[in-house]
């Protein structure tokens, strides 16, 4: 894991002696997709990431987090390596720490990033972990746009696991599909308060371990980059 | 060093240009500081004669209300006008204050290659603290201009008019004349702009559609129609309100350095024929200029003579230069007014007999959206939707059974094939395949064996698209490029039906002189403008100018650059120490320009006689596309 590290690391520096040149300069960018408030049990949630880099190559690290009344429930750290291989579409490859309840496990990730046709926001990822257990997440969003300043955004996240691990709670197949939709009112271009409701479903073998198979719940949260 | 104000001057001495030397010669400060609304913004500075001084310092500025730091040359902005006479010797000693390297480019000029003033080709550029001399013969007569070449600094105030008297008695008879410099000016570092633009480069673009517009088209076309519209839009992942990249929610207009809000004057009388010779020294804007109530005569373009063609209105871009005649008969004023291309803004003067009086400042036009001809897509064929079409002129390569576009199913092609199989699909997409191995490849030459269209018509070559396009950093190809000579641009073609404006045509520019050089083009290169609108990419084949090799001309050729713009932007293309000779139809009235507007989607061409030893530079005059969308050219064989 560590030559992993060492490895991207070393691409990215090795980059940025190359790719110099004034159409490309180094910047970086974090960006809050989701830092939000949701109406269980007084949920927070926060989904961000950050860049360094140029056009090409680039350095990310994505951050998702969900707490339950202040205690960390679950979160997932990413550090990876991104290349920009078609027009609107980044490879991304790298490492995932993730920890639930306390237990930690690491994975290693391929996915990718970009623009669908029609505009269609997407991420997805593979993570193999230290057992072999493949997790499979994609999320898809898109902006309906009322106005230059009304936005809604519909947003959907699928998450499927190669097999069950009882220990961690995780049964094989298609295990969760959650859906949101976002209101956003964005005074500048750069970030947006906004309310939205969230509706989570657990599937499959993921039944088994689920306290409950279906949740709502409303969510009031802001967004924004620099 | 002594002439350079260290300490800031204040807005109005500022803005006034010459004026403020009356100021700071002992005028009281108070009158010159109150801002009222009469007051008559003044001239910038004029210098003549054949020795110059010229210092490049910071300065601070208010334009906008706020101070801001410009970069500037002898404390004006613009830098002074330089007037020089065609068959004399000029030296200019250029001064570089700046904490950077600085560099002065005589834009038009025919000069010596390292007098042309772009650092790391024709010279190393001017150290801080230090000066270069330039010296060399002006050999040309009209108007040009000047501009650093170096970092942003044109952008936040290093430009400046010249203007040549000519040798021979002017065919141009004018009672007097005035220079119009049009720029756009921000508080913010340029720096902070690109930026921003690599990051959401809709970032500026409040025009984008709705539900809507959506809503409306679907009542006004029908649920069809607009499927058809928007599908191509969606699927490529474009706007079709992308018309400028950075706009007037970023930058004020101004002509000679003055916003709307000062209106800067120019004075005529009643009766009198008035030059006005028109730079656009934008960074990233192009203006559609109109005087309301005044016809105007385009006498020339770029400097050089034009038979003159009387319009209402004309597209300038950055770098270009149009010297128009007006005629104001009446005892009144004029709005000289030029909005944005995409209607965010505009700058504008006024033309009056009385100082004190101001004519009504008009609306702005109706802000344009692409249609599909500028991705490309063969415009004829679009209107005939579903149609025969017999009566058009298809790409000669395209089988005519491919050019049904009315119900062509862009979900049905794959886009790999789209972009590969250029001949057989008339169409555009994204080129999905990588192929990193033709990175170093330059500009592809129709092969020798293929017949070159002879001088005055342009191109007859088919269009290919280059391997080295390939790559995350081209969004769009156009497989079926329009003809760029007849269209006066986004958001003007429709001018003459609803406004009753007649809008200047490239199509419509011959040379007031004969053609000098009557030869045939040997040969033709055919370059492609691209770039990804959403990464903010910029290149030439795909190829951004770190990566690229120079273009190689031989001394004494003559060739003719088909420039294929494979992007949804307007790109201005300059070519240094060489004249572009825009070929408008008629081969012994070729005009010469500097700077060729290269339509979104179309093609268009211009001959080169490579007449000029040395390493000049070929590049986007847009600021933010200029550091990928550029090219060395080298002319090599000749004596120096
Ligand atoms: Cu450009």
């Amino acid at each position: 894991m560590k030559k992993v590290a060492i490895l991207l690391l070393g691409s990215c520096l090795g980059n940025t002696a190359l790719a110099g040149g004034k159409a490309d300069p180094m910047l970086g960018s974090v960006i809050i997709n989701e830092l939000e408030r949701r109406s269980d049990q007084r949920e927070s949630a926060v989904d961000m990431e950050a860049w360094l880099g140029h056009d090409i190559d680039k350095l990310w690290v994505k951050l998702e987090r969900s707490a339950e009344a202040g205690s960390t429930d679950e979160a997932a750290l990413q550090l990876l390596y991104s290349r920009a291989i078609a027009p609107f579409w980044d490879l991304q490859t790298g490492l995932r720490r993730h920890i639930d309840d306390g237990d930690a496990d690491n994975a290693l990730v391929l996915g990718v990033q970009g623009l669908a046709p029609f505009n269609v926001e997407t991420d997805a990822a593979l993570f193999v972990d230290d057992d072999g257990m493949v997790t499979a997440e994609i999320e898809l969003g898109y902006e309906l746009r009322f106005t230059q300043q009304w936005i809604l955004e519909p947003e959907i996240t699928l998450i499927a696991h190669s097999e069950t691990d009882r220990e961690r709670s995780l049964g094989s197949g298609l295990a969760e599909v959650e859906t949101a939709l976002r209101l956003f009112y964005y005074p500048q271009r750069e970030w947006a308060p906004y309310v939205g409701l969230a509706w989570h479903r657990t599937l499959g073998d993921q039944r088994d371990f689920a306290e409950t198979a279906q949740s709502e719940q409303w969510l009031i949260g802001i967004r924004g980059w620099f | 060093m002594s002439k350079i104000l260290s300490t800031p001057l204040p807005r109005r001495r500022f803005v006034t240009g010459a004026a403020a030397g009356a100021a700071l010669l002992g005028l009281s400060p108070g009158s010159v500081l109150a801002r009222s609304p009469q007051r008559q913004p003044g001239q910038v500075p004029e210098l003549r004669g054949q020795r110059f001084d010229l210092h490049i310092a910071y300065q601070s500025v208010n334009i906008t209300g706020r101070d801001a730091l410009a970069t500037v040359v002898n404390n004006s902005l613009p830098a002074p006008t330089l007037r020089w006479k065609e068959g004399e010797r000029v030296h200019l000693r250029v001064h570089n204050h700046l904490a950077a390297d600085s560099s002065i480019h005589w834009h038009g000029m025919i000069l010596p290659s390292n007098m042309d003033g772009v650092p790391g080709m024709s010279f190393a550029g001017i150290k801080p603290g230090s000066y270069y001399d330039y010296t060399f013969d002006v050999q040309q007569s009209g108007t040009y201009w000047y501009h650093s070449h170096s970092g942003f600094q044109e952008q936040t105030g290093v430009y400046g008019a010249i203007v040549i008297d000519p040798a021979e008695p002017d065919p141009v008879q004018a009672d007097r004349e005035h220079v119009v410099v049009l720029s756009d000016w921000t508080d913010q570092a340029p720096e902070a702009l690109y930026a921003r633009l690599k990051k959401q480069s809709h970032y500026y673009n409040r025009r984008e559609r709705t539900v809507g517009d959506l809503w409306q088209d679907l009542r006004e076309k029908g649920l069809s129609a607009t499927w058809q519209d928007r599908a191509m839009w969606n699927r490529m992942r474009m706007s079709d309100s992308d018309i400028a990249d950075i706009n007037g929610l970023a930058y004020t207009f101004l002509v000679n350095g003055h916003s709307p809000d000062d209106n800067w004057r120019a004075l005529f009388k009643a009766g009198e024929t008035v030059r006005l010779r028109i730079i656009n020294a934008a960074a990233m804007t192009l203006f559609d200029l109109r005087i309301p109530g005044l016809e105007m005569t385009v006498v020339a373009a770029d400097g050089q003579n034009v038979e003159p063609v009387t319009v209402d209105e004309f597209r300038i871009a950055p770098a270009e230069t149009y010297d128009v005649l007006v005629r104001p008969s009446a005892d009144r004023a004029y709005t000289l007014f030029a909005q944005s291309i995409d209607r965010s803004g505009y700058a504008c003067a006024t033309l009056s007999p009385n100082s004190e009086w101001q004519a009504e400042i008009p609306a702005m036009d109706h802000a344009p959206r692409l249609h599909h001809r500028d991705m490309g897509m063969d415009h004829s064929a679009m209107a005939m939707a579903g149609a025969a079409h017999a009566g058009h002129t298809p790409n000669p390569a395209t089988p005519s059974g491919d050019m049904n576009h009315g119900s062509m199913n862009h979900g049905k092609m794959d886009q790999r094939d789209m972009s590969r199989d250029v001949d057989s699909h008339a169409g555009h997409g994204p080129p999905a395949e990588m192929d990193h191995r033709h990175h170093g490849m330059h500009s592809q030459t129709v092969p020798p064996d293929a017949p070159i269209a002879p001088a005055g018509a342009g191109s007859r070559a088919v269009i290919s698209h280059p391997a080295s396009e390939n790559n995350p950093g081209v969004d769009m190809q156009a497989q079926m490029p329009a003809n760029g000579l007849d269209d006066p641009g986004i958001g003007l073609r429709e001018h003459a039906q609803r406004y009753g404006r007649r809008v200047l045509r490239y199509s419509q520019l011959f040379n007031l002189g004969k053609t000098l050089d009557r030869r045939d083009p040997e040969r033709e290169l055919a370059i492609h403008l691209t770039g990804n609108m959403s990464r903010y990419m910029w290149s030439m084949d795909g190829v951004m100018f770190d990566d690229a090799e120079p273009i190689l001309l031989r001394f004494g050729e003559r060739l003719r650059i088909v420039l294929i713009n494979d992007t949804m932007m307007t790109h201005p293309i300059h070519l240094h120490g060489l004249w572009s000779e825009l070929e408008t139809g008629e081969p012994l009235r070729i005009p010469r320009k500097h700077t060729i507007i290269v339509q979104p989607g179309s093609k268009i061409s211009y001959l080169v006689s490579a007449d000029a030893v040395g390493r000049w530079a070929y590049h986007c005059h847009l600021s933010f596309h200029m550091p990928g969308m550029f090219r060395e050219v080298r002319v090599i064989g000749g004596a120096a």
